[in-house]
């Protein structure tokens, strides 16, 4: 079982390979990868660095091309793709059909895998990006029970790669044109989900109001803590007039608990999500699963964990892992 | 309906609607709609998929015998065993030209001649050219690009068809769960069908009441209704051949006779979309992601 950890930064990276990450995934700095934050991914020097870094001490280096290009302006990703490829990273993934064609006629010899927000959720659907362009891994969408992953595995013929902790879309990733429609920007085109330069608070009498762009997502009381509005993640009015988390509730993906079952179903890699995050959160959550997954191969029970304070909201969920969630 | 102008389509019924309206209202379509393509198939939801399956060759029948071109189209979601045996049978033994609403359905009908769905993210020239390759015929654009990308992608299409989304509220996200189950503290196994209760969708509000989304089962939709009445005339002019218009529970063949109208040159988009906001009540028209904006926006 593979541990494949998040950096948006050289300290992050250290902090993962330190804590035990398998492998490190990042992203060049602009639009061609789904975090494209402020402040945040590698230039090709610094992408160099961490490669003979990770390679020293036996570790690897993904590096995420997952937005979709530009119809007209191909090039970027076109230069990410031979930048990846030139530096000689262990793999690249990718969404596009049209850049995975530019990646398998160019860069024969270079990993492919198939990034979560193609979406792929089905064997038919992943055994087309293996025929197609000889994908070796699929990173799954976060739709499936464990139940239907175990299946889903006997029926293909690439590695699976799922999604553990932090984050977590509760759309299908990579279909989801609801920040475009509230904010302009999208995670498919531009890298970004409710992005931060839409956000704003504001105090009105005793309650705290968060808002995306023209509208409220969410509204705290004394004492509640205000999260990010993430726009799926806020309090709004749907059938009987009664506010509620109408799609869910702001928590993170925590599939801890379901870790003996995963890596019995034949799952190749478990994935953090959070390249937007801090050295000392990577650090924390990359030992806590380093530790539990060399307890399960060992045998052993589950060790604690203490992940609470890192989750959205302080609350976590298996999500999509479990069937009642649906 | 052998012209080479363009053409105007009549997309899927995303909603639940009971399987008799449904049926009375593929039958008026087929003697009144000024429509040449009608896609008929279940999108959203495979528990609502046998309602509708025994109406649909009596439907087609009537269609055809109209001179409508029928294209079936397939679920955009697909994940347990029934759903994809379901979809096996689907492009294995259609009479009708299948929409493929998942990478799924594309690998099953490779090099069979189909329609790739605007589920199927379509962004640039380079992905277009590989469906256009393998086997599609036409290809539906995602709703959230914008005009210098449609612009581009007409250029590279070059005459072969493409379609954009010109009426009625988006298609913005897919789920595992779902949503109007969930907004009536059901789930989704013992969903009740609830999502019937809507049949444009269920208005989803901030907590200061102003209109944000709308909720059809395990999709989320705009709570705007998307029009391109003022853009088809530019929009034919770069390339795109077909114009989907989504159903709605409103007088649609009255929506399409506006937009044929507009089309043809009969009707100048001012006065026209003057018709269409006096007949959508639901929610405001939006035209944003187009202009390269927020979607929910309507830029003059």
């Amino acid at each position: 079982m593979e541990l494949v950890c998040p950096a948006g930064t050289p300290s992050a990276l250290n902090a993962a390979l330190e804590a035990g990450a398998d492998v490190v995934y990042v992203g060049f700095r602009d639009e061609t990868n789904a975090r494209n934050f402020p402040g945040l991914n590698f230039s090709p020097d610094e992408l160099k660095v961490a490669l003979a870094q990770a390679h020293s001490m036996g570790r690897q280096i993904y590096v995420a091309i997952n937005t979709y290009p530009q119809a007209g302006n191909l090039s970027p990703w076109h230069r990410a793709v031979d930048t990846a490829a030139d530096i000689g990273v262990d793999a690249v993934i990718m969404a596009d059909i049209g850049l995975l064609d530019y990646t398998t006629r160019h860069h024969p010899q270079l990993r492919r895998h198939l990034s979560v927000q193609a979406s792929a959720s089905n064997p038919e659907a992943i055994n087309f990006y293996r025929a197609a362009f000889d994908v070796q891994r699929v990173v799954l969408p976060r739709v499936l029970t464990v139940r239907e992953i175990a299946e889903l595995i006997g029926e293909i013929e690439v590695e699976t790669e799922v999604f553990a902790f932090g984050g977590m879309c509760v759309m299908a990733e990579g279909r989801c044109s609801l920040s475009s429609y509230i904010t302009g920007k999208s995670p498919n085109m531009n890298g970004v989900c409710s992005p931060a330069s839409h956000v704003s608070y504001e105090q009105r009498g005793r309650k705290l109001v968060s808002r995306l762009g023209d509208f409220t997502i969410n509204a705290y009381t004394d004492g509640e803590s205000a999260g990010y509005p993430t726009l799926c993640k806020g309090r709004f009015i749907g059938q009987d007039g009664d506010p509620s988390y109408l799609f869910e509730e702001p928590t993170s993906l925590n599939v801890m608990s379901f870790l003996p079952e995963l890596i019995k179903s034949g799952v190749k890699a478990l994935k953090i999500e959070g390249r937007q995050r801090g050295k000392a959160y990577v650090a924390q959550v990359v030992s806590s699963y380093r530790r539990a997954i060399d307890a399960v191969l060992r045998g052993e029970a589950l060790p604690d964990s203490n992940l609470g304070s890192l989750t959205e909201g302080a609350r976590s969920t298996a999500g999509a892992y479990q069937k009642n969630w649906r | 309906m052998t012209n080479a102008g363009p053409k105007l389509t009549l997309g899927p019924v995303l909603y639940n609607w009971p399987a008799d309206k449904l049926r009375d209202f593929y039958f008026r379509i087929a003697d009144e709609a000024p429509v040449d393509v009608v896609y008929i198939g279940e999108i959203t939801c495979s528990k609502r998929v046998p309602f509708f399956s025994p109406y649909i060759p009596e439907v087609c029948e009537r269609l055809e015998e109209a001179g409508k071109e029928i294209v079936l189209s397939s679920l955009a979601l697909i994940m347990s065993a029934r759903e994809r045996k379901e979809l096996r049978a689907l492009t294995s033994e259609s009479p009708w030209p299948i929409e493929a609403n998942d990478l799924s359905a594309i690998s099953l009908l490779r090099d069979k001649q189909h329609v790739v769905g605007p589920f199927v993210n379509v962004y640039n020239e380079s992905t277009l050219e590989h469906f256009y390759e393998t086997g599609a015929s036409r290809v539906v654009l995602s709703c959230e690009l914008p005009s210098t990308s449609i612009f581009e992608l007409g250029k590279a299409a070059n005459g072969r068809e493409l379609e954009i989304q010109a009426f009625g509220r988006l298609p913005l996200a897919l789920s595992a769960r779902c949503y109007h189950a969930r907004s009536h503290n059901l789930s989704k196994d013992g969903c009740q069908y609830v999502c019937e209760l809507d049949p444009d969708g269920m208005d989803v509000r901030t907590l200061d009441g102003t209109p944000f989304l709308a909720v059809n089962g395990t999709q989320t939709m705009s709570y705007t209704v998307n029009s391109l009445l003022g853009e088809l005339n530019h929009l034919k002019d770069i390339g795109v051949t077909h114009f989907r218009l989504w159903p709605h529970d409103m007088d649609m063949v009255e929506v399409a006779r506006i937009f044929q109208n507009v089309l043809d040159n009969h009707e100048d988009s001012e006065r026209a979309i003057r018709l269409l906001q006096e007949l959508v009540t639901i929610a405001p028209l939006s035209n944003g992601f187009f202009h390269n904006t927020e979607g929910f926006r309507m830029v003059e």
